[in-house]
């Protein structure tokens, strides 16, 4: 069984879907932080069979959880002072995402207008439908692999 | 300074903000002559990236007869557009010349972007199969006046219902309103798509799909008919046994009320026999005479004109 350390000062991204912690990884530009990161790959979950862990080391507020949200709202965070776990936040899906998935509608004017942002809405909470602010196309999970 | 407001989607006005847009409309019906000064001096700029003539006609002609002037190009290889600029750069210029701008564009949600970068109002004159929103505005005037009220009535869609966004627009524009029942007339595989059923459901407003015409013509206050495209279908020989259970006629007319309506967006092809055109309840040529009052009352109430 691989071990890794406590932090000390940060959060814990906790029941991350199996699989899923690249695409988080990349998305709440940590490979851009200067701060200590572990991620953990296919741990063993009662709950879930397997899971992704997140472990960073930097202040939670400089991060947007909007994304988060949006990549999976089951993920569970845990912020992290002096080691121990001070508060857990629940994430919220976000009413608009900007910049980070793209419309997959080759009718889109997003699709050939430049530097136009790609801007997705929640069209229905309850069934997690995003539509794309410009055409309303609906934003498959299929797609997610292009994030 | 008053906000700027755009007509992107029916929905973007309240239901109170239609009645006043519907209202003024009415006014411009009864006394076309007191409204022929209502736009000295400004103008319109029609911006069409693809050919509309009916539409761009429409709201020229609305404009002329507001005493505006109008400006514009009605295909993309006669604008800046061929040179490959954007339309938020379009927009840009045209708002240095022009009051107000009706764009029509191939590409989804053009009008929207051109809207957020432009100091005039913009109107969406139909944005490849997302909205055309006149169009609805259109169906609702013509409705309206028609039938005194768009409460309480019933609705035939026939045709093809799963690709025309006229009839998603008004399903969706009518839901707003008590009393519609809806009854949705295609063959399968041009049934209405799921997630507008699904919205009737959630709103629980009453609707009914079946297959043939005659089944029902007896029920409806409104016919709205579009085209049934033979491209539409997976093979010919499915085309050929449906096509007459989409096609208007006589014989069909026999069965509606008295006093129902038929709409249509046009153009028309087959799908209304030329033998209906004199029968008093074809009303799709007097829809294009709305679509123009609507129009104008539109460039009035967003150039902000008493």
């Amino acid at each position: 069984m691989l071990n890794i350390g406590k932090i000390e000062e940060g959060f814990v991204l906790d029941h991350i879907q199996a699989g899923k912690s690249m695409q988080i990884y990349r998305h709440l530009g940590l490979d851009k932080l200067d701060s200590t990161v572990a991620i953990i790959k296919n741990a063993k979950s009662k709950a879930m069979g397997k899971k992704d862990i997140l472990k960073v080391e930097c202040d939670i507020d400089s991060l947007d959880l909007d994304v988060l949200a949006f990549i999976d709202h089951n993920i569970t965070v845990n912020v992290i002072k002096d080691g121990v776990i001070i508060e857990k936040r629940s994430l919220v899906l976000p009413k608009q995402i900007t910049g980070v998935i793209k419309c997959h509608n080759p009718r889109c004017i997003s699709s050939i207008e430049q530097e136009l942002p790609q801007i997705f809405y929640l069209a229905d909470e309850e069934n997690e439908i995003y539509r794309c602010r410009y055409c309303d196309e609906k934003y498959s999970e299929g797609d997610a692999n292009n994030l | 300074m008053e906000k700027l407001r755009h007509m992107m989607n029916p929905l973007d006005f309240s239901v109170e903000e239609l009645e006043d847009l519907f209202d003024l409309a009415g006014e411009i019906e009864k006394d076309l002559p007191g409204f022929s000064h209502k736009c000295d001096g400004k103008i319109l700029a029609t911006c069409f990236y693809e050919p509309s003539t009916r539409t761009r006609l429409s709201f020229e002609t609305a404009m002329i007869r507001l005493g505006g002037q109008v400006i514009g190009f009605a295909d993309a290889n006669s604008s800046s557009a061929a040179k490959g600029e954007s339309v938020a750069d379009t927009i840009r210029v045209i708002s240095c010349f022009a009051d107000i701008c009706a764009m029509r564009h191939p590409k989804e949600g053009a009008p929207m972007v051109a809207a957020s970068k432009s100091s005039i109002p913009v109107i969406n004159a139909g944005d490849g199969g997302h909205q055309h929103p006149t169009q609805t505005l259109t169906d609702l005037l013509t409705i309206r006046s028609l039938y005194g009220s768009l409460k309480n009535f019933t609705i035939g869609l026939c045709g093809d219902l799963k690709f025309g966004r006229t009839v998603h627009s008004l399903i969706n524009a009518l839901s707003r309103y008590e009393g519609i029942r809806f009854i949705f007339i295609s063959p399968k595989e041009l049934k209405v798509p799921d997630y507008i059923t699904e919205m009737l459901r959630q709103k629980n407003i009453p609707y009914e799909e079946v297959i043939k015409l005659e089944e029902v013509m007896p029920q409806l206050d409104f016919l709205y008919m579009t085209r049934v495209q033979k491209e539409r279908f997976f093979n010919e020989e499915d085309y050929i046994r449906l096509r007459n259970f989409y096609i208007l006629d006589k014989e069909k007319m026999a069965l509606a009320k008295e006093k129902m309506f038929i709409l249509h967006p046009l153009p028309r092809v087959n799908e209304i026999s030329v033998e209906i055109d004199n029968d008093p309840r074809a009303a799709y040529f007097k829809q294009v005479q709305y679509g123009m009052y609507v129009r104008m009352a539109l460039i009035l109430t967003l150039l902000g004109i008493k």
